[in-house]
């Protein structure tokens, strides 16, 4: 099977901190693939580099069997243009640690602008398409509050409902329950859980929920330290984890 | 030495050239929004070349006094073929100099929205100035109404300037009247208190605002 998203020899470094180390990685189409490990191990930069929020320094992400980053004019490889990127993004949506909601607009609108803006959806598709996603994610009651008076697990279900509205093949979940209080963790795992078991959409999670990446992860890949050390299947992986450092990780969420 | 039967006569034919000073100042107000919104959103341009170009343009024009500029404008231009009446000159001047100070304040703004608006949006699949007007923007304005108001008042109390380029606004016509009568007390006087009576109720209005604003926020 040609994966859907492929990471070949990628590498990216802030000044002298290399982040990512020549990564090879594949995603198949419809898997559900956890990142886990150690912060600033570069799970977070791996996703960004697919959102097209940063660019990498070396080596090729294709997605789709496209090249993201790149593109042929005249038979040569150049850089590629923002056209190109837009038409790229267009596959991927992005759910991100601090959801950034858009503040001066209601729940319902938030999910909404898109759709409308970029998508140039009727007033009338778009309103109904965000309601069912709001739906979806538990909302119903809230379509025109501002998100100011929303909880943090609220905020980020509308974030994932603002992603899912525009229907990507891939999407990213970078932390999304990382700036939560504990108490509202679950609400917005078990809505990811949810669309990860009835949709066949591709899923990269950054999570550093293990008991929540074994229920719904395909595979999981533990980073450390700019590579990838250990991948595999999710009981495998975190039942017998085979190096030193995917030992010692896990060890301090057991204890 | 104060007349009130003079003052009351000359009252008419000063409050008729408050069209005047309020038609330049709204009129130069609009144009410094939006030259100050283009040259914040220049300043900002990746090609670095533009982003220093407009900071020097923008430093220059704010550390050179707004009377020079008008000089320059009104008196220098037709050397160059262009002649502006004293109305367009002394708009164009007012325009271009607080230009610059509101840019200053839109940058504030847009630098005081988060990083993250921006990722969202470009992960959203916005294009760059769909980005601008329908995430940017509205986070940018209301915070900074109560700022750009003060700057309003501020150039509404430097119209009088625009009298050195021949325009008749409301001191102009204060100052003709008194050099046909002899009488100056009553003719600055009277244009103390219109720019007084307009000034301090608007102040008062910004800083309402200004309170609401903070509590919504």
């Amino acid at each position: 099977m040609t994966p859907i998203v492929s990471y070949q020899n990628v590498t990216k470094t802030y000044g002298d901190l290399e982040v990512l180390k020549d990564i090879d990685f594949n995603i198949y189409p419809g898997e559900k693939v956890a990142l886990i490990g150690p912060s600033g191990s570069g799970k977070t930069t791996l996703a960004r580099l697919l959102m097209t929020l940063e660019e990498p320094d070396s080596g090729i992400i294709e997605v789709e069997n496209k090249n993201l980053w790149q593109e042929e004019v005249g038979g040569e490889l150049v850089k590629a243009k923002e056209k190109h990127l837009r038409e790229m993004r267009k596959s991927i949506g992005m759910v991100f640690q601090h959801f950034y909601l858009f503040p001066h607009m209601t729940v319902l609108k938030n999910v909404m602008e898109a759709p409308m803006t970029v998508l140039g959806l009727s007033k009338k598709k778009a309103r109904q398409q965000a309601e069912e996603m709001l739906e979806k994610v538990g909302l119903s009651d809230k379509l025109d509050v501002y998100p100011a008076q929303l909880s943090g697990g609220q905020k980020q279900r509308v974030a994932i409902a603002r992603a899912l509205v525009m229907k990507p093949n891939i999407m990213l979940f970078d932390e999304p329950t990382s700036a939560l209080d504990p108490e509202l963790v679950g609400e917005v795992l078990d809505v990811i859980k949810e669309i990860a078991f009835e949709s066949d959409m591709t899923m990269l999670l950054i999570t550093h929920e293990m008991d929540f990446a074994k229920e719904i992860a395909d595979r999981v890949a533990f980073f450390n330290e700019g590579i990838i050390a250990e991948q595999g299947d999710p009981e495998e992986l975190f039942n017998n984890p085979k190096t030193p450092r995917l030992q010692s990780f896990l060890s301090r969420f057991n204890s | 030495m104060w007349n009130w039967d003079y003052a009351f006569s000359i009252l008419p034919q000063i409050l008729s050239a408050l069209k005047i000073t309020i038609s330049a100042t709204f009129v130069g107000f609009i144009l410094a929004l939006f030259l100050g919104l283009i040259f914040s959103v220049l300043v900002r341009s990746d090609i670095k070349i533009v982003s220093l170009a407009v900071k020097g343009i923008i430093q220059f024009i704010r550390n050179t006094p707004l009377l020079v500029q008008l000089y320059f404008i009104f008196y220098v231009f037709p050397k160059i073929g262009i002649s502006l009446k004293p109305f367009t000159a002394g708009v164009l001047g007012l325009g271009i100099h607080y230009s610059t100070y509101l840019s200053e304040v839109f940058r504030s703004g847009i630098e005081a929205v988060p990083a993250g608006q921006w990722e969202v949006a470009k992960a959203l699949n916005f294009s760059h100035i769909q980005a601008w007007i329908k995430i940017i923007l509205p986070q940018v304005i209301p915070p900074i109404i109560p700022v750009i108001g003060n700057y309003l008042i501020t150039m509404f109390k430097e119209t009088p300037l625009l009298s050195a380029i021949t325009l008749v606004e409301i001191l102009q016509t204060a100052k003709i009247l008194g050099a046909g009568s002899f009488r100056y007390l009553e003719g600055f006087t009277i244009v103390g208190i219109i720019f007084f009576l307009l000034s301090y109720p608007s102040s008062q209005l910004i800083k309402k605002l200004e309170v609401r604003l903070g509590a919504k926020n």
